[in-house]
């Protein structure tokens, strides 16, 4: 029995730190640095970034978000006020670093030029208030 | 001629009069000794592209390594399918053919699970099921950092007649390719590794390093192995038109990887250790395709691993249970 004691404690310990860890996580977009805050997409207004983006998007995103990117069962839509108003900084800051108790996966190993392509994306979609999503809001 | 039969049994029923291969041949594709090791390379090999006809188009963010692991997750809700086929020749001794049946789930964005189920097929001997294996990899920091640390729990039961070589711990070498099924078939171990996966993706490179610790639950020291890869995409933009074999799907790397032996003779003595390069294919439709060959390093190891992954992410899994009203 004691030689099954050091592996169960080897076992337990990582799960019952990464609850902890992932318990203590809020809101994602209160969490963005300030110089991420204000970051901006160099892929911006690109027509060639946008077309990537939906490609991308296609690939990556719209099982769980929609093709349309209205959200699907409890994951969000994208074409919310709140990524409307939320900045290139803050989109680049949440693919990198995902929300991870959210569910939202971190997508860090994609290259960063194909996540501002995914932006350039989200960008040209008209929000659900009907207007398009603007680049960088302060 | 014979009509071919839809029903898969009735065409196995057919294939088996030719499933007798001579015992002669040499190579290292040398022939497969029973009809059994027919059903395991038509199960392993037809299971991904199955999954293909059925899903949802998807591509992988995993790097193209065979042993060493990254910080990529499955993501929440996916399923993913693989097959894992490992070949070499170990010395003097008869070729083989292992293959693994991968299930890797997204149960939560920081924790993904996976089954493993495996056998293999040795030239002139036997084709058996070797063992399973159940993983589990939880992220332990929420935001992304220079160096990301994923903790992974794994518990095997694997007889010894498995070639698998899904990591190298220990005195790990050529000598266990080189027994007969028989005589290690019956020998069962029961044992939980633990590897702290370090990973950084600095400019679109991946590097990844694996500490891995292993005790076997019926007795023994604690074994020690690494693994250590680097790779990048082709190409780090996407390409504005759909396109098959652009070089945003292709991915190129190189692992190398090896025991250190045990607790108590902590070191290179008498460990084996391999290298190589990885390339790795996104296929349109979903399916993405792995292949490396990995040189062994030692005198302990064997000479050439050939190894081929086929898989397909089933994406949002989980939807598949739920209903159009939740939706």
């Amino acid at each position: 029995m004691k030689s099954l004691r050091i592996p169960l404690v080897v076992l337990l310990f990582p799960f019952f730190f990464t609850v902890v860890i992932m318990a203590a996580a809020g809101s994602w977009l209160h969490k963005v640095p300030a110089a991420e805050h204000h970051r901006q997409n160099p892929l911006s207004g690109d027509p060639q970034a946008v077309a990537a983006g939906r490609l991308l998007f296609a690939e990556h995103c719209a099982k769980c978000h929609g093709s349309d990117a209205k959200g699907r069962y409890d994951r969000p839509s994208l074409r919310s006020q709140r990524v409307a108003s939320a900045t290139d900084g803050d989109l680049a800051w949440l693919l990198r670093n995902g929300s991870l108790r959210n569910g939202m996966p971190s997508w860090s190993s994609l290259p960063e030029p194909e996540r501002w392509q995914l932006i350039a994306f989200l960008r040209n979609l008209p929000s659900d208030t009907g207007r398009m999503a603007g680049g960088n809001h302060p | 001629m014979a009509p071919i039969s839809r029903d898969p049994l009735a065409r196995l029923a057919v294939l088996r009069p030719q499933a007798r291969f001579s015992t002669t041949s040499r190579g290292p594709c040398r022939n497969f000794a029973t009809v059994g090791s027919l059903c395991l390379w038509l199960v392993s090999t037809c299971l991904p592209p199955l999954a293909t006809a059925t899903a949802y188009r998807a591509r992988a963010q995993e790097p193209p390594y065979f042993v060493t692991y990254s910080d990529a997750l499955e993501e929440p809700g996916n399923l993913e399918i693989a097959q894992k086929g490992t070949a070499g020749v170990p010395g003097d001794a008869n070729g083989f053919y292992s293959s693994t049946i991968e299930l890797e789930y997204g149960a939560r964005a920081w924790w993904t699970t996976e089954a493993y189920l495996q056998g293999q097929a040795t030239a002139g001997d036997s084709t058996l099921f070797t063992g399973f294996r159940w993983e589990n990899r939880f992220r332990m920091l929420p935001a992304e950092h220079w160096i990301n640390p994923v903790l992974y729990v794994e518990y095997e039961d694997v007889n010894g007649a498995d070639k698998s070589v899904l990591e190298v711990t220990g005195h790990d070498g050529i000598a266990a390719f080189q027994q007969r099924n028989s005589d290690t078939r019956a020998d069962i171990s029961r044992t939980m590794e633990e590897k702290l996966i370090l990973s950084s993706n600095p400019k679109g490179w991946n590097v990844s390093e694996n500490w891995i610790m292993e005790k076997d639950l019926m007795g023994g020291a604690w074994e020690f192995g690494y693994a250590l890869g680097v790779s990048r995409p082709l190409a780090l933009s996407g390409s504005g038109h759909a396109c098959a074999l652009c070089r945003q799907n292709l991915s190129a790397g190189a692992e190398i990887y090896g025991g250190l032996a045990t607790v108590h003779d902590f070191g290179l003595h008498d460990t084996s250790h391999y290298a190589g390069p990885a390339l790795q294919l996104d296929l349109p439709h979903g399916p993405t395709l792995f292949f490396s060959p990995q040189f062994g390093l030692s005198s302990n190891s064997v000479g050439t691993l050939w190894r081929v992954t086929a898989s397909y992410e089933v994406q949002q899994f989980r939807d598949l249970f739920r209903g159009k009203e939740a939706r």
